[in-house]
């Protein structure tokens, strides 16, 4: 079925688009380690809020170009004429440990300290942005992921048993899901962190909002699942399995998750940008990542000064558009999947 | 697809509609034309009843009941076919699900070989499961859609043959195949690959698998088309020949039941209104209704 949903993707120009966009972004995101230049943590004072560097070829070499502070209090900076240095690709530096175990120090391309180059400008306490957007993408981009994982086997129990039993069992399990759905999310989010907050360790904030999103997103998905675990419930292929004596665990396990895993899959795709979101959202509000570590949302927060208006840094805004083009991606080929999955709406659009 | 073209497709085992019960197709045991309470039964039902609950109302109390099967008696003696026919939502599915425990009797007993199933616990039936057997009436939905042929088949033998190795179950399931008149290579296919008269075919191996003695066929051939449905029957009566198996065979179309069935039982309303050997029914209707569904049945 996998192979089958791959072959009709290719076949759509807007889902090879899409998917081709995300695998890169989740390529680098596995690589930032060794794609960043800098640990997002690595400050320079005296190079806060610089510019993009120019790179410029020498001698058929990349070069950085090197430049002055005019203006502390504006952030100004200016070309210095003529001097450069270049950029060493695949060169040591300095230790890190790629996925947390293998130590290395090799990276794709650094420049020679004091010199910094900041392909995409730096922060205020001169962090390269580059840098904190691969690194703020580790906890962007997985945390959709993850939640989905988690919100989609929730959702696929508790409606998958509530649909297969019906009766009690299913009036308990969809008043709790209609609990859920009735709350604002936004509320229960922030009541959520407030309640659990006190439990974990600020450098654990990534586990309790990949927690705070499943245990919200779950009851959306399982209301669903329920209804279409009614339906099958009637279809003869799961009489004639109960007929034969199947028991109830492998009945929901072999005939009807196969049989809801397209459902899953365009569901998973098109929720995603809501666990993006909300990761940025709780982010931007304070209550999710906390310094040291980055995400899309926390560097947006950290993007909220006037400064960074009044004297355009617009690459302090990167992160909304990383954030945008990834949700804008996922919708897209959740449409596409949809499409292929239920040729249905398809008809009706065309 | 009349019961007219159908009749003229099965006469070639049946020169005769008055027929005396020597020219009978192969697989009719029609050695007694009596009623079948002189063998001991295989299953026997006795004032069965299946109320469903009816909620009306802002609080969805329980208004009434719709009495699905009202009161039903029948028995079926060992290596017959006993055909149930009646009007759509007469409640022949609700008899044929209650006998496989898809369905809870409000009330009454069903026995199997003089023990009774119709009040045993899941776990207590679970025996029976591989005694009895059902093949569904859908031959596009009774099928898993996501799953192959060998894993079709194999569901059932895992169940009930738990010592099977996979070569030994795919041994199995290709000899199922060639027995309902598939080929062995068609294990690695999937339902969509197949035609509605094959499909049912898998239907009918599927429930083969487990070695049952008594088979519930719901309207097995009542979704396809007329000349297939011919292969169809005549398929399931050399099994039963081959295999010595039960049938309650359930129609809606009392040619076929007529055709098939040694004994028929007709239903209307929930309730059996008449139950007759085939030739009774067929010849001297005792119940209006009969007569109602026998008019549909070109005469020849
Ligand atoms: N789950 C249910 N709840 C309420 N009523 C039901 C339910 N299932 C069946 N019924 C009713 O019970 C009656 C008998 O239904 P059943 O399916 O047994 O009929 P049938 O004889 O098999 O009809 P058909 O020839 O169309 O298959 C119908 O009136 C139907 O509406
Ligand atoms: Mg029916």
């Amino acid at each position: 079925m996998i192979r089958h949903l791959f072959k009709e993707i290719a076949r759509r120009p807007l889902g090879v688009v899409c998917l081709t966009i995300l695998g890169i972004l989740y390529l680098c995101t596995i690589f930032s380690q060794f794609l960043a230049p800098y640990l997002p943590t690595d400050q320079d004072l005296n190079n806060a809020y610089h510019p993009p560097t120019r790179i410029l070829m020498v001698e058929w070499r990349p070069h950085v170009q090197v430049y002055e502070q005019v203006d502390p209090s504006a952030a100004r900076y200016e070309p210095v004429e003529g001097a450069t240095v270049p950029v060493s690709f695949f060169s040591s530096g300095a230790q890190y440990r790629l996925w947390g175990i293998i130590p290395a120090d090799i990276r794709l391309f650094q420049v020679e300290e004091p010199h910094r180059i900041y392909l995409l400008g730096s922060d205020g306490t001169g962090r390269d942005v580059f840098s904190r957007l691969l690194y703020g993408a580790q906890v962007s981009l997985s945390i959709g992921f993850i939640g989905i994982c988690i919100t989609m086997t929730l959702g696929f129990i508790v409606g998958g048993v509530a649909g297969y039993f019906g009766g009690r069992v299913d009036f308990a399990a969809m008043r709790l899901v209609e609990f859920i759905i009735a709350v604002p999310s936004l509320y229960l989010l922030i009541a959520l962190r407030g309640a659990l907050a006190e439990y974990f360790e600020p450098e654990q904030m990534y586990l309790v909002i990949v927690i705070i999103l499943s245990l919200i997103g779950w009851a959306g998905a399982a209301r669903i699942i329920r209804g279409m675990a009614l339906s099958l419930r009637q279809r003869p292929f799961v009489l004639a399995a109960e007929v034969m004596g199947q028991s109830s665990f492998r009945i929901l396990f072999k005939h009807f998750l196969p049989n809801l895993a397209s459902y899953l899959l365009v569901a998973a795709t098109l929720s995603i940008p809501a666990y993006i979101l909300a990761e940025a959202a709780l982010s931007f509000l304070g209550l999710g990542i906390q310094e040291p570590g980055t995400s899309w949302g926390l560097m947006l927060q950290q993007a909220q000064e006037l400064k960074v208006f009044t004297l355009n840094l617009w690459w302090l805004l990167l992160p909304g558009a990383a954030i945008f083009i990834t949700v804008i991606t996922f919708n897209v080929l959740g449409d596409v999947l949809r499409d292929i999955v239920d040729p249905r709406q398809q008809m009706v659009k065309r | 697809m009349s019961a007219y073209q159908l009749l003229v497709l099965i006469m070639h085992n049946k020169p005769d509609a008055n027929m005396n019960s020597s020219v009978m197709a192969p697989g009719k045991s029609r050695n007694f034309n009596s009623s079948p309470e002189r063998t001991k039964p295989l299953l026997e039902v006795k004032n069965l009843k299946v109320y469903y609950p009816v909620h009306g109302g802002l609080l969805r109390r329980i208004r009434g009941y719709v009495r699905a099967v009202d009161d039903v008696s029948f028995n079926v003696p060992p290596g017959s076919t006993v055909g149930l026919v009646g009007e759509s939502g007469s409640g022949k599915t609700t008899i044929g699900r209650c006998l496989v425990r898809l369905i809870r009797p409000t009330a009454g007993s069903i026995r199997y070989l003089g023990n009774e199933t119709g009040s045993l616990s899941k776990k207590n039936f679970f025996p029976y499961r591989k005694k009895i057997q059902m093949i569904f009436q859908d031959p596009f939905n009774s099928l898993n859609p996501r799953m192959s042929v060998e894993q079709i088949l194999g569901e059932p033998l895992s169940i009930h043959f738990p010592q099977m190795n996979i070569e030994h179950r795919r041994d199995r399931a290709a000899e199922l195949l060639s027995q309902v008149g598939l080929k062995p290579d068609h294990l690695r296919r999937y339902p969509h690959q197949f035609s509605g008269g094959q499909r049912q075919r898998i239907g009918i191996a599927r429930a083969l698998a487990v070695e049952p003695e008594f088979i519930i066929c719901d309207e097995p051939v009542s979704a396809l088309d007329v000349s297939v449905q011919a292969t169809i029957i005549n398929l399931l009566q050399d099994l039963q020949e081959e295999l010595g198996l039960t049938y309650l065979f359930i129609a809606h179309d009392l040619a076929i039941v007529e055709h098939i069935s040694n004994y028929v039982l007709v239903m209307n309303r929930g309730k059996i209104v008449e139950q007759a050997s085939a030739e009774d029914i067929y010849r001297s209707p005792k119940h209006t209704y009969t007569k109602k569904l026998l008019e549909a049945v070109p005469r020849l």
